[in-house]
């Protein structure tokens, strides 16, 4: 497992994402307890944390599926708790967001999953200009043989990889993964591994992977924060964050790499 | 006064909490159902239309409903005949078979026998496939992609049953009358012209109008109960399970006390 090396494009003076003092609770369950981030322009980076530690909410906040109770949440200089639905949209069309479950329409193939974006918001695309985005970014993904394919018929990897397209097809400028490599065997994670990083590469993405799989960590992170107790705990590069007599996160890594 | 039957933790107390919360979920449940409604009739004017999937939703919900709905109407058509006979015989008056046909199977059964069949199989299949898509992010997926997911799903559906259910009721009724003849023409040689002269002889204008009226009442419950229950299910497929159950048993419950009060309302019509 080698650590990925840290990527030279990273403009550190320019944060896409700057959050300050989030908190969100459910019920009575106070999930992120004053959480302060920033993401770097051309930046991967990787939020660790077991689960149920507010990962997850995390991304959602930031791409206002979620409302924050308090803090500020500013994304590609836009505040989002203080956006319109309109506001929002446009915003959102910068964000590509990959699910846990890669959340493929069922009811269409893997060509109409890719053209539902194209369709609404790149209205100005001619059917053939279409259809050669679609082939572009199933291309990236290695998976252009599977265009007239329903996602039943994918297997999980594969539906990773068409949940990624889906989110490039737009060429957003942030790419939220959620748990890009959670029940996958080890070899297709290596596979998604490499396909976050060419996206990074590729598509000049700034991301956030949230991920407890520290292979997958490792691999495609140029910064890691720790979630623990709903504030990041540790951050800095893999090994840095692992350099550590915290019981917590010493549990963590043992976890992950048994030997 | 007993003061220790108002303190936390005794059994009175407990079951004054019980009570009030399951009144602040009613209310809370009602509430939602209202702003589901009115968002419906919100974006239902706004733009961007989704004709597609609205022509595609209403070929599965009206061309795919057509072989149950004709089998069933059809059934209902000679099974009501069959069994009007005897209590007109008894009295020397099967001639007004097809009038008594007319007026039960216009009137109440057509429109009441589709929606039901509509809400067990549409309502159930709608429900069903939007609790599938929110548990499993498809519908989140729709929204972070700058999609409006209600306009598409729940708009889409409910636009879909309210134009479908009146054209199924038409349809069922031209079955079920059509049955009702073949069975008249078999028992009393009763001719297809004579047949629907008196069908159409025995209803009134008001008779079509609230029966259509009926039906798009109907339809606009089915689409939007499976929608309400599928769009807001949540924990998992428990959830989905749940929500195509509760819709075919939401939507009929509604659709009987509908009948109830229409009718009522057109009997008030019908005296003056």
């Amino acid at each position: 497992m080698e650590a990925k090396e840290i990527n030279p494009n990273i403009d550190r003076n320019e944060k896409v994402i700057s959050i300050r003092g989030l908190k969100k609770a459910f019920d009575d369950f106070e999930v992120l307890k004053g959480v302060d981030l920033d993401l770097f322009k051309g930046e991967n980076l990787v939020v660790l944390g077991r689960s149920g530690t507010g990962k997850s909410v995390l991304i959602k906040i930031i791409s206002g599926l979620l409302q924050a109770d308090e803090g500020s949440v500013n994304v590609l200089g836009r505040e989002v708790g203080a956006l319109k639905p309109r506001e929002l949209d446009a915003l959102r069309l910068k964000i590509g967001f990959s699910f846990q479950n890669s959340a493929l329409y069922d009811s269409m193939t893997v060509r109409e999953n890719l053209e539902f974006p194209l369709i609404r918001h790149a209205k100005h695309m001619t059917e053939a200009e279409r259809e050669d985005t679609i082939q572009y970014v199933l291309e990236a993904v290695g998976l252009l043989q599977a265009i007239n394919q329903m996602p039943s018929e994918l297997s999980g990897g594969q539906r990773k990889r068409i949940g990624i397209a889906r989110t490039l097809i737009l060429k957003p400028d942030i790419m939220l993964y959620d748990e890009p490599t959670a029940g996958l065997d080890p070899i297709t994670c290596i596979e998604i591994n490499s396909l976050i990083n060419e996206v990074q590469e590729k598509f000049n993405t700034s991301s956030i992977i949230i991920t407890h799989d520290l292979t997958c960590a490792r691999a495609v992170g140029d910064r890691i924060v720790m979630l623990l107790d709903g504030q990041f705990q540790r951050e800095g590069t893999f090994d840095e964050v692992f350099e550590s007599n915290d019981e917590r996160v010493q549990s963590f890594y043992n976890y992950n790499f048994i030997d | 006064m007993d003061l220790d039957k108002n303190k936390p933790g005794t059994a009175s107390s407990r079951r004054r909490y019980v009570t009030t919360r399951r009144l602040d979920r009613i209310f809370v449940e009602l509430a939602n159902v209202y702003r589901f409604n009115a968002r419906f009739f919100k974006e239902v004017w706004l733009p961007p239309y989704e004709f597609k999937e609205i022509i595609r939703q209403c070929y599965e919900i009206g061309v795919r409903s057509l072989p149950l709905i004709s089998l069933t109407g059809f059934i209902i058509g000679i099974v009501f005949t069959n069994q009007s006979r005897p209590s007109l015989a008894d009295f020397g008056a099967t001639s007004l078979l097809p009038a008594l046909i007319s007026v039960a199977i216009i009137r109440a059964i057509g429109p009441l026998v589709t929606a039901l069949i509509a809400a067990g199989r549409v309502g159930s299949a709608i429900g069903a496939e939007l609790g599938s898509m929110r548990v499993t992010e498809q519908i989140d997926a729709m929204e972070v992609s700058a999609t409006n997911p209600f306009k598409f799903l729940v708009v889409s559906r409910v636009l879909a049953t309210t134009l479908m259910i009146p054209a199924l009721t038409m349809f069922t009724t031209l079955v079920s009358l059509l049955g009702g003849y073949l069975n008249v023409h078999q028992n009393e040689l009763t001719s297809l012209s004579v047949f629907f002269y008196q069908v159409f002889d025995a209803i009134t204008f008001l008779d079509i109008i609230a029966s259509s009226v009926k039906s798009v009442i109907f339809g606009y419950t089915i689409g939007m109960v499976g929608c309400y229950k599928g769009y807001n299910s949540s924990k998992g497929t428990e959830g989905v399970g749940k929500a195509a159950n509760s819709s075919v048993v939401t939507a009929m419950f509604l659709i009987f006390i509908e009948e109830l009060l229409i009718m009522q309302v057109i009997n008030t019509i019908r005296a003056f």
